[in-house]
């Protein structure tokens, strides 16, 4: 494709690297997607830095600090087409637990000298901050999912990304269900595809990497769960993983404060 | 004319997560030299406060893509320390074996990735890849072999969910490590090899007096269990940790460093771990290392790419030990109950111990968590190595003094994503 080739950057904000990871973790075809884009800053791969505009911006990680909040909007003036990758640029993350607590203290618990800290009072996802053009959902994502993504955009097509529940995929897998049949609590039925049904494969119940699914009926699943005998506190802690601030689980775990 | 000056690079790739180095030069005296972590604050210690003790595997691991597996175990191992249970028989040695999958694919990332460019005056392993694409094509499937380790046993490469306290949620067949036991014999002939590449690597003369702390286990080479020794007589259980190791936390930085108390700042990783546990390498990995002149001593950090080299023959040789021996354990799990109390859990992550503490309710409920990553505990050391090595490597160009510097810093083989609970680079010559 040789200059046509369109132009990446890969940036990184509150994280834990993984889902950038991803894309070093496609060990058979990184060398070919090197080929096809061009990599022009991904600090977590290379020194080099090729000067923006960028085509596609991958950006993982959510907005937590002032200077962030500035950073995102730069990235949106320098870039083409903004892509989030993970649960903490889609919904705040793991670390967006801090927005049902006080931050102050949260900072008080973890650093002997909270005036060194400068951090926001929540975690927030990237739209909130600016237009985002398609949300890779996952904890972390799924290395296919990502491909497939890469492949659109060199195709200029929409990626097919499914948006139907992890229910659907242990149906696909001729899973035995850990919920009706194991008595498992299990968010498969109100959680987004794209793992492969991974926990229920392993008998355990879903725990909801990647966040609620488009028409997720949360209350039903709460009554499911209290009819399995479960606590409501536990139900709430359920809700509120990692994408609890993503609605509707943001909503469902509020029901049951 | 003066000979101070400044010099300033704003972000150090080719480590996990986001820091910064600040180097100050006055007419050519090294005057301050800081490794700034700008990784933003995530309060895992803090949110885990309320949590079920069930869920800490899962959200710890969440502190880092890279290693969670480090994560996952450190706090299982907490955990089974209050509730009593101790994990023996072939449970134990699958949980071996997913941490040989993590060193393998995070060595071979590091080594190859991240590290072995700066050897070879290359911006990235993609470029190395245009001169030496055998080379990096070996690196890949190298890679690939740790990861299908973890993905086998854990379900996925990142944030596997398949470890739990007391065991496993299922346990594989012996017949489902046929293809990757295959691939595995591969990779023990290629990690050979890999060693020969990286001792092939020019590095600075540059040994230097670390005290060294390591897991020790009179049995086997660390991963999830041993008392804490190092090279100055430090020979402690690790519930015993906070009392001979603290945290400080400075303005420069939103990691803790650690310090040991009354003896400074300290080394964890591959060396630490090399030099404190030769004795328990497999006979094929010290034959390898007799090989290349590496029994003895490594106390040049710069070598640490050979030992992370040698590392990954073990955790390649330790897993097909393992997979060979293998039957299928009757349950996937040992049952408990719920007690209070406070655990102690630490474990070798790739780059070195890492130290979790938990205190939960008689529900099961964690109170408080204490979590001490490896990067945070080498950063201190870190900044004295660069400020020993920046005096020798001032007649350089800053192009060059900057891109050594960070070659430093990466013979760590730092985490920051993990450390803040850290590069930038600036050179500042006045």
């Amino acid at each position: 494709m040789g200059n046509n080739r369109p132009k990446l950057a890969v940036w990184k904000f509150a994280s834990c690297d993984g889902c950038q990871l991803s894309l070093l973790d496609c060990e058979d075809e990184l060398l070919a997607v090197a080929e096809a884009v061009q990599i022009a800053y991904f600090p977590e791969a290379t020194r080099e830095v090729v000067e923006g505009p960028y085509d596609v911006s991958f950006v993982e990680g959510s907005v937590t600090t002032p200077h962030d909040e500035e950073r995102i909007r730069e990235i949106r003036e320098i870039s083409g087409i903004v892509i989030t990758l993970g649960a903490c640029a889609t919904s705040g993350g793991i670390q967006a637990l801090r927005n049902f607590a006080d931050v102050q203290e949260f900072t008080n618990i973890v650093y002997a000298n909270p005036q060194y800290i400068d951090t926001l009072d929540k975690s927030h996802p990237i739209s909130d901050y600016i237009k985002v053009d398609f949300e890779l959902r996952g904890c972390p994502i799924d290395k296919y999912q990502l491909l497939e993504v890469v492949i659109s955009l060199l195709a200029g097509k929409r990626p097919n990304i499914p948006t139907h529940s992890v229910c659907m995929d242990c149906k696909l897998k001729m899973n035995t269900c850990v919920l009706v049949a194991g008595n498992e609590p299990c968010l498969g039925p109100v959680t987004q595809a794209g793992c492969g049904a991974l926990c229920p494969s392993y008998n355990r119940g879903c725990y909801g990497c990647f966040g609620p699914q488009d028409s997720a009926n949360t209350d039903s699943m709460t009554e499911v769960w209290r009819h399995l005998g479960v606590a409501d506190e536990t139900i709430l802690q359920a809700f509120r993983g990692f994408n609890g601030f993503l609605e509707p689980f943001k909503g469902a775990s509020e029901r049951l404060e | 004319m003066s000979n101070s000056k400044t010099i300033k690079v704003d972000y150090l790739a080719r480590v996990e997560g986001e820091g910064a180095l600040f180097i100050k030069i006055k007419d050519n005296e090294l005057t301050d030299c800081k490794l700034k972590i700008f990784e933003p604050p995530r309060f895992f210690e803090a949110f885990l406060r309320g949590r079920p003790f069930t869920e800490a595997p899962d959200i710890t691991a969440r502190i880092c893509g890279i290693c969670p597996i480090a994560y996952i175990m450190s706090s299982i191992h907490a955990m089974e320390r209050i509730l009593g249970i101790h994990v023996g028989g072939q449970l134990r040695e699958l949980r071996r074996l997913i941490y040989c999958g993590e060193w393998i694919e995070s060595h071979v990332l590091h080594v190859f990735m991240l590290h072995a460019p700066d050897f070879l005056g290359y911006q990235d392993a993609i470029q190395l890849a245009g001169d030496k694409p055998e080379l990096v094509k070996m690196a890949l499937r190298l890679k690939k072999a740790g990861n299908e380790i973890v993905r086998l046993l854990g379900g996925r490469e990142i944030h596997p969910i398949n470890n739990k306290i007391g065991g496993f949620y299922k346990v594989p067949e012996k017949a489902d490590f046929a293809s990757l036991l295959e691939e595995l014999k591969w990779a023990k002939e290629a990690s050979i090899e890999a060693v020969k590449v990286a001792n092939s690597l020019e590095c600075p003369d540059f040994d230097q007096d670390y005290e060294f702390v390591a897991l020790h286990h009179p049995d086997e080479y660390p991963f999830n269990e041993g008392r804490l020794i190092s090279n100055t007589g430090l020979d402690i259980d690790i519930m015993d940790y906070e009392d001979h190791f603290e945290e400080i936390h400075v303005e420069h930085s939103n990691a803790l460093q650690s310090v040991h108390k009354g003896h400074g700042n300290y080394f964890v990783g591959p060396l630490a771990r090399y030099n404190l546990n030769y004795n328990q390498l497999s006979d094929l990995t010290k034959q390898v290392a007799v090989d290349i002149g590496y029994d003895r001593q490594v106390t040049n950090p710069f070598q640490s790419i050979v030992v992370r080299s040698l590392e990954t023959v073990y955790a390649i040789d330790e897993a097909i030990r393992i997979i060979e021996n293998y039957e299928k354990p009757k349950k996937h799990a040992l049952d408990y109950e719920i007690k209070p109390g406070i655990g102690w859990g630490c474990t070798e992550a790739p780059r070195g111990i890492l130290y979790h503490r938990y205190d939960i309710d008689e529900k099961g409920t964690i109170k408080t968590a204490k979590i001490v990553p490896p990067t945070a505990q080498n950063q201190s050391r870190i900044e004295e190595d660069l400020s020993n090595f920046i005096p020798k490597y001032m007649d350089l160009s800053d192009e060059n003094l900057t891109w050594k510097c960070e070659q430093a810093v990466r013979n760590y083989d730092p985490c920051i994503s993990c450390a803040t609970h850290f590069l930038k680079l600036n050179i500042e010559r006045e």
